[in-house]
C-alpha cells in the first residue's frame, strides 16, 4: 500500500543523523591513563580521595573481573570491546570543589542549557504545558545532580533537602561524608561479583548519585541526575545508590544524553535501590544516548545493571524507562521482592531505529509472601533495528500469594526490523498467580486512513497512534518528564512522527 | 548461546555404547557415514544441558547423566508381554504398527489391515535395501539439537510411511512403542511423507510392558507434508514412572496444507517432547496443542518451535499443564516469523494449573518477529484452582474432590477439544481421565 | 459550478472493475441518497471520493469545486471539506477522543492557513456539539471508539462532522447497526447540520433511513453505475419493487 510504503520510507530516512544532542563541549579534561590495571583503579581512588576500605573494595572487584567473561546470551551483536583501549576516568578541568553554580565552567552550563536541563534552581523544564489543576509549585521543583562525564558537577537544592534530612550528593562525597551508610549498602543489592559489567563498574566507577531518605520523610521534590558522556573514548561508569528508610518516599529521575561520535562509547552503570518497610522508590529514566549514524557507525554501548531491593515489608519499587538511544542497550531494571506484601513495577518504552539493538526487560523475583509485580512493556522497532523484551518472573517456594501481571506489546514500523519477546515465567508454588500477555502488530492501514480522512498527515497519524500505543507507560512518568519523553519519541521516529 | 561445560565422566561411556551398537545399526552404502557424522555432532556437545538456551529447564546432563546400553532385540517372552500392553492402548479402528524395544514387530502389527493408499516399510528395510543417498539423508535428518543427532546415529528401527499424491488414508495409523527392558535405551525414528493433497492421521503411543523399568526412549519423527495435504499427529506418552522419554518431531509443511498436532505426557520420570515445525508454503493452517499431566516427581517438558517462513499462514497453539505433587512442567513455545512471512497470524496460549505447593511450572513463550505485516501474540498464566469456582460447584451439591476433578477436566479439555477427529479426541480424553481417576 | 462533479468514473479493485462509468453532480445545499444492493459499488464510491488507498482509478474524474480531487492526498481532501462518516468507525486504543479531535481539527485549520483554536475555545466547541448529540463527557476521555457501542460510534462520527464543518458529508451506511432510538438521535444530528452551504451524500441499503433524513434526490446504483435518479418517491418505488428491475437493466 502506497501510504504505508511512504511511512516506511520516511522512517528509513530518519533519525539517527538528526541526533539533536550531538554537540561536543570543548573543555579541558583530566583523564586517567588509557587502559585498565590495578594502577588505573588506584588512580581513580586516589583522585577521589577515597578511604582505604573503598580502594580495597574496588581492587577486589577488579581481581574478580579479571576472571570473568563477557555475557553472550543477549540478542545483541557488536565487535569485541578492547577494554585496554578506553579511558576509565575523565573529569572536567580545572577541578575544584564546586559550591555554587556560578563556579561551574560556563561551557558546561551551556551544554546543559542545550540539553534543556534545569541547573538553575528556579529553572523549570521548558515546553511543559501543565494540565489544569496540576500547577502545584512543589511538584515542579527538581533537584539536579548533574554528572559530566564521570564527575558530579553540581547538586542543586542542597539546602532545602538538608532541612528535610534528605542526603542527596555525589557518591564520591558520600563515601567521605557518610562512610557508614555507603559501607552498609554499597554492593548489597548488586554484589561486586554480580556480572561482568557490574563487576567492572565496581572496580572503576567514577561517580554517581547518592540518596538517603530518613524514616518517615517524604522527599519534598523530585531528585534528578543528568548523565552526559562528553569525552572521547571514555567509558562511563556511574554508580547510584538510593536508600529509602522506613516509611519514606522518593522519586528519582535520570536522564542521559551523549554527543555524536564515531567510536562506540561504553557505558556500564550500576544502580542500587533499597526500600525498607513501607518505603517507596520511584525511579524514572529517559535515555537518549547517541544511537550511531545511519550506517550503524558509532553510538553508545549501554550495559547497565539496575536492581531494586524491596527489603522491607510493604515496600514498593517502581521503574519507569523511556529508552530511545544507544547503539546497544542491555538493561534489565529488576526488583527483588523480599519483604512480605512488597511490590515491584516496571514500565518501559523502548524505541529502536536505524541499526540500534535493544535487549531490555526486567526481573521480578518474588521471595516474600503476598508480593505483587506488574510489567508493562512497549517496544517499537523501526529501520533496521532489533528490539527484544527479555523478562523473568519467578516466585520461590515460600513466596505464597505472589501475583504478577505482564503485558508486552510490540509495534513494527517497516519490514527490515525485528521485535522479539522472551519471557521466562517460573512458578514454584501453587498459590502464585501469574498472567502474561504479549502481542506484536503493525499500525493498521485502516487506523491510518481513518486519521488521515479526518485531516491528519501521514506523519501526524503515525505519531498519534504511537503515542496512544505507549500511553500506559508515559502516564507513569512525572509530568515534566512525560512531556520530554513524548518529544523524544517524536525525535527517535522523526520523519514519520509529528 | 552455547556455554561450554565439562562433560560428565559417565557420558564418555556413550562412545563405547555407540561402538558396541554399531553392528546392530541397519544401513548400507552411505548410511554408516551419515550416522558417524551425526554422532560426531552429538559428541561435540554431549547430552543437552542447561547451558543450551533451549534446554535451560531440562538439563539432561544433570538429570540422566549417561546414556544406557542399547536394548537387546526382544525375545519371544518380551514380545508376549509387549503384545498385552500394545493391545491395551489400541485406538479405535486404528491400524497398529508395533515397535518393541526399538525393533519393528510385524507379528504384533496389523499389516493386513493397511489400506492400499499407504505404503509402510520398516526403517531397517529402507536403510539396508532401498535407500538412495537422498532418502537416507532425509530419513536421518538432524538439526543442531544434540538429542536428535544422537537419535540419527543410533536409531535401530522405525517406520517409513508414504502416502502418494491425492491419496486419503481413512483409518488412523497407530505406532505403538513398547519398552520391555530394564535400564536400557532405545532409539527409534520414523519418517512420514504425505504427497500433494494427501490425508492421513498418525497416532503414536509410548507404553511400558509389565516389568519394564528405568529405560530411556529416544524417538524422532521426520514428516514432510505436501501442498494441500492434511496431517493429524497425536502423541500420547504413558511411560513407566522411572523412565525417560525424549521425543522429537521435525515437520516441514507445504502450501495450503493443514497440520493438527497434539501431544500428551501423563507419566514417566523425565519427558521432553520437542517439535520443530516449518510452515514453508503460503496459506497453511497449523493447530498445535498439548497437555502435560504431571504427578509424583515427573518432569515434563514440551518445547515447540513454529517457524513461519511462508506468507498468509495461521498457527494456533494451546497448551495446558496440570501439576501435582513434586512435579514440574516446562513449556517453551517459540514463534518465529521470517521476513517473507507476510500476513502471518500466530497465537499461543499456555496455562499451568498447580495443585500442590511443591509443584512447579516454568513457561517460556517466545516471539521472534522479523516481518511487519503480522498479527502475533501469546498469553501465559499459572495458578491454583479457583476457590470461588470450587465453592460454586460445592454449593450446587458436588463434593470438594468431584468439584476439583470437574474443573481439572475442563482445564485440560480446553486443549484436547482442539483435536478434530472425534474418535481420536475420545481416545485422548479417555487416557487423560484415566490419569485423573488414578490420582483420587 | 457543482460542488462535486463526477464524470465517467471507473474504478478497479484487484483487476476487477467495480465502478463502471459513473456520473454524479451534487450542488451545495442538496442531500442526495444513493441506494443499491450489496456489491453495487456504493461504499467503493465513498472510499474513492475520500481517497482510501487500494483502489485503482482507471478512468474519469472527480472535481470538487472545480479542483481535481483525485490528485489530492486524503488529508488534503479532508482540509478542503470532504468528510466521510465510516460504516465501521475505527478504534484507536490509547488516543483519547478529545486528543484526536483537537489534533485533527488543528491539522485541518493549519492546512487552510487558519489559526488553531485556543484550548478553552476548542473545549467549548466540543462540549456544545457533544451536548447536542447526547454524548457524555466521559466518552470523550476514552480512546477513540474503543469500547463504544454501535450507536456511540456513529454519534462520534456525527460529532466530528459537526465540529469540522465540512462542505461535503458522505454518510456510508450510517444506519447500519443502529436500533430505532439510536437512529433517531443520529438522524436529528445530521438534519441539524443541513445547510445551504453544505451537501450530503447518504449511502444506504434501506429506505428506513430516508424517513429520517429526507433527500432531495435519490440515485439507484447497480453494478457500478447510477441506473436511475429521481425524487424521493424513487425510494418508495424501490421498496415496492426491489432492486431487481434495475439489475436487469444493467
Amino acid at each position: 500500500m502506497v501510504a504505508v510504503q511512504e511511512t516506511v520510507e520516511r522512517v528509513k530516512r530518519i533519525d539517527v543523523d538528526q541526533y539533536r544532542y550531538g554537540f561536543e563541549t570543548l573543555i579541558e579534561t583530566d583523564k586517567a591513563p588509557k587502559g585498565l590495571s590495578e594502577e588505573t583503579v588506584k588512580f581513580i581512588s586516589e583522585k577521589k580521595n577515597e578511604p582505604a576500605w573503598m580502594l580495597q573494595w574496588r581492587l577486589e572487584a577488579y581481581r574478580r573481573w579479571l576472571t570473568m567473561t563477557e555475557p553472550t546470551w543477549a540478542r545483541v551483536d557488536y565487535p569485541k570491546i578492547d577494554f585496554q583501549d578506553l579511558y576509565y576516568y575523565a573529569a572536567p578541568k580545572p577541578k575544584k570543589t564546586v559550591t555554587s553554580l556560578d563556579e561551574i565552567d560556563p561551557e558546561i552550563l551551556k551544554t546543559y542549557e542545550k540539553l534543556g536541563i534545569p541547573l538553575r534552581e528556579v529553572a523549570m523544564l521548558e515546553g511543559v504545558e501543565p494540565k489544569p489543576g496540576e500547577e502545584d509549585p512543589n511538584r515542579r521543583k527538581i533537584a539536579v545532580d548533574a554528572v559530566f562525564d564521570s564527575v558530579s558537577v553540581a547538586t542543586t537544592f542542597k539546602a532545602e533537602l538538608k532541612k528535610a534530612g534528605v542526603i542527596f550528593m555525589p557518591i564520591s562525597e558520600a563515601i567521605r561524608e557518610h562512610p557508614e551508610l555507603v559501607q552498609k549498602y554499597l554492593g548489597s543489592v548488586v554484589p561486586t561479583s554480580d556480572n561482568f559489567y557490574a563487576t567492572l563498574n565496581s572496580a572503576v566507577f567514577s561517580d554517581g548519585s547518592f540518596v538517603y531518605v530518613p524514616p518517615g520523610v517524604r522527599c519534598p521534590m523530585e531528585l534528578s541526575t543528568y548523565f552526559r558522556i562528553n569525552e572521547r573514548n571514555t567509558g562511563q561508569f556511574e554508580r547510584t545508590l538510593i536508600i529509602a528508610d522506613k516509611g519514606s518516599y522518593v522519586s528519582y529521575l535520570e536522564g542521559c544524553t551523549a554527543p555524536q561520535r564515531d567510536e562506540n562509547q561504553l557505558h556500564a552503570a550500576v544502580v542500587e535501590l533499597v526500600a525498607h518497610d513501607d518505603a517507596e522508590i520511584k525511579y524514572s529514566t529517559v535515555q537518549n544516548w547517541y544511537p550511531g549514524n545511519s550506517e550503524g557507525k558509532g553510538g553508545i554501548y549501554n550495559f547497565v545493571t539496575k536492581r531494586g531491593d524491596c527489603r522491607g515489608d510493604r515496600s514498593k519499587i517502581s521503574w519507569t524507562q523511556v529508552e530511545t538511544g544507544s547503539a546497544i542497550t542491555w538493561k534489565y531494571p529488576s526488583c527483588i521482592l523480599r519483604g512480605d506484601n512488597s511490590s515491584g513495577e516496571f514500565y518501559s518504552i523502548a524505541i529502536s531505529n536505524g541499526f540500534q539493538q535493544v535487549d531490555s526487560g526486567t526481573k521480578m523475583i518474588h521471595l516474600g509472601k503476598n508480593t505483587s509485580s506488574r510489567i508493562i512493556s512497549k517496544g517499537i522497532a523501526a529501520g533496521k533495528s532489533q528490539n527484544t523484551y527479555r523478562g523473568l518472573v519467578t516466585a520461590h517456594r515460600k513466596a505464597t500469594g505472589a501475583r504478577n501481571f505482564t503485558a508486552c506489546d510490540s509495534l513494527l514500523i517497516g519490514d527490515k526490523c525485528g521485535a522479539h519477546t522472551v519471557p521466562y515465567i517460573e512458578a514454584k508454588n501453587s498459590s502464585a498467580t501469574f498472567e502474561h500477555e504479549a502481542t506484536t502488530s503493525k499500525i493498521s492501514e485502516d487506523v491510518l486512513f481513518y486519521c488521515i480522512q479526518r485531516g491528519l498527515s501521514q506523519e501526524e497519524a503515525v505519531g498519534l497512534v504511537v503515542n496512544g500505543f505507549v500511553k500506559d507507560v508515559l502516564q507513569q512518568l512525572p509530568m515534566e518528564f512525560a512531556v520530554e519523553a513524548q518529544k523524544l519519541i517524536s525525535i527517535s521516529l522523526d520523519g514519520s512522527v509529528g | 548461546m552455547k556455554q561450554v561445560l565439562p562433560k560428565a565422566d559417565t557420558e564418555r561411556a556413550i562412545d563405547s555404547v555407540f561402538a558396541a551398537a554399531r553392528g546392530r545399526m541397519p544401513g548400507a552404502g552411505l548410511v554408516p557415514q551419515i550416522r558417524a557424522r551425526a554422532f560426531e555432532v552429538y559428541e561435540r556437545t554431549g547430552l543437552p544441558h542447561r547451558g543450551m538456551e533451549d534446554w535451560k529447564y531440562t538439563d539432561l546432563r544433570a538429570l540422566i547423566g549417561e546414556v544406557l546400553p542399547l536394548a537387546p532385540r526382544p525375545n519371544a517372552e518380551a514380545l508376549v508381554r509387549a503384545k498385552v500392553s500394545a493391545e491395551q492402548v489400541s485406538a479405535d479402528q486404528a491400524v497398529k504398527l508395533v515397535l518393541v524395544d526399538g525393533v519393528f514387530a510385524p507379528e504384533l502389527s496389523d499389516l493386513g489391515r493397511l489400506e492400499n493408499e499407504v505404503v509402510v516399510r520398516s526403517l531397517r528395510e529402507v536403510l539396508e535395501n532401498s535407500a538412495t543417498e537422498a532418502i537416507a539423508g532425509l530419513v536421518l535428518s538432524t538439526t543442531n539439537d544434540s538429542a536428535i543427532s544422537l537419535n540419527a546415529a543410533m536409531a535401530t528401527d522405525g517406520l517409513v510411511i508414504t502416502v502418494a499424491d491425492g491419496n486419503a488414508v481413512k483409518r488412523p495409523i497407530q505406532i505403538v512403542h513398547v519398552a520391555t527392558g530394564l535400564s536400557v535405551s532405545t532409539f527409534t525414528r520414523s519418517y512420514l511423507q504425505l504427497g500433494k493433497g494427501a490425508h492421513a492421521a498418525i497416532v503414536e503411543s509410548f507404553v511400558p510392558a509389565e516389568g519394564a523399568s528405568g529405560y530411556q526412549a529416544n524417538d524422532a519423527i521426520i514428516a514432510l507434508v505436501g501442498d494441500e495435504a492434511s496431517l493429524s499427529h497425536i502423541r500420547v506418552a504413558a511411560d513407566a514412572s522411572d523412565a525417560v522419554n525424549i521425543s522429537s518431531a521435525i515437520i516441514a509443511v507445504g502450501a495450503r496444507a493443514k497440520l493438527d498436532l497434539f501431544s500428551m505426557t501423563c507419566s514417566g520420570s523425565i519427558s521432553r517432547y520437542q517439535g520443530f515445525i516449518t510452515l514453508a508454503g503460503e496459506g497453511t493452517k497449523l493447530s498445535a496443542n498439548g497437555v502435560n499431566l504431571i504427578r509424583d516427581k515427573l518432569r515434563a517438558d514440551t518445547t515447540i518451535v513454529v517457524d513461519h517462513a511462508g506468507p498468509h499462514c495461521t498457527s494456533r497453539e494451546k497448551f495446558r499443564a496440570v501439576v501435582d505433587d513434586c512435579g514440574r512442567s516446562v513449556f517453551q513455545g517459540r514463534i518465529v516469523v521470517r521476513p517473507a512471512a507476510r500476513k502471518t497470524d500466530a497465537t499461543l496460549t499456555t496455562r499451568a494449573l498447580l495443585l500442590s505447593d511443591q509443584a512447579e511450572a516454568d513457561n517460556k513463550p517466545e516471539l521472534k518477529i522479523l516481518a511487519d505485516d503480522v498479527t502475533c501474540g501469546h498469553g501465559a498464566t499459572s495458578g491454583a484452582l479457583d476457590d470461588t469456582l470450587v465453592f460454586y460447584l460445592r454449593a450446587r451439591g458436588l463434593s470438594e474432590k468431584d468439584a476439583q476433578m470437574l474443573l481439572i477436566k475442563a482445564f485440560f479439555g480446553e486443549s484436547i477439544e482442539e483435536i478434530t477427529s472425534e474418535k481420536l479426541r475420545d481416545f485422548v480424553t479417555a487416557q487423560a481421565e484415566h490419569w485423573l481417576q488414578a490420582g483420587r | 459550478m457543482a460542488l462535486l462533479e463526477i464524470r465517467d468514473l471507473r474504478v478497479g479493485v484487484e483487476d476487477r472493475e467495480v465502478i463502471r462509468g459513473l456520473d454524479l453532480n451534487v450542488n451545495a445545499g442538496e442531500v442526495h441518497a444513493i441506494m443499491g444492493p450489496n456489491g453495487s459499488g456504493k461504499s467503493t464510491l465513498s472510499h474513492v471520493i475520500a481517497g482510501k488507498p487500494g483502489y485503482e482509478i482507471t478512468g474519469g474524474q472527480i472535481l470538487f469545486r472545480g479542483e481535481n480531487l483525485l490528485r489530492m492526498e486524503p488529508n488534503e481532501r479532508a482540509a478542503k471539506g470532504v468528510f466521510l462518516a465510516f460504516q465501521y468507525p475505527i478504534e484507536i486504543p490509547g488516543v483519547t477522543t478529545m486528543n484526536f479531535l483537537r489534533a485533527a481539527l488543528n491539522a485541518q485549520r493549519k492546512a487552510r492557513d487558519q489559526q488553531e483554536f485556543s484550548t478553552p475555545e476548542f473545549l467549548k466547541r466540543v462540549r456544545d456539539v457533544a451536548d447536542s448529540l447526547n454524548i457524555p463527557q466521559d466518552m470523550l476521555k476514552r480512546g477513540v471508539n474503543v469500547g463504544f457501542s454501535g450507536g456511540e460510534k456513529k454519534r462520534n462520527e456525527i460529532l466530528q462532522m459537526a465540529l469540522f464543518e465540512p462542505s461535503l458529508c458522505i454518510l456510508d451506511e450510517i444506519d447500519s447497526g443502529l436500533d430505532i432510538d439510536a437512529l433517531r438521535i443520529v438522524a436529528s444530528g445530521i438534519n441539524a447540520l443541513r445547510s445551504p452551504k453544505r451537501a450530503m451524500i447518504v449511502i444506504t441499503h434501506y429506505r428506513r433511513l430516508l424517513d429520517h433524513i429526507e433527500p432531495e434526490i435519490v440515485h439507484v446504483m447497480s453494478k457500478g453505475r447510477v441506473m436511475k435518479s429521481g425524487g424521493k418517491e424513487l425510494a418508495l418505488e424501490l421498496e415496492a419493487c426491489g432492486y431487481a428491475q434495475f439489475e436487469d437493466a444493467a
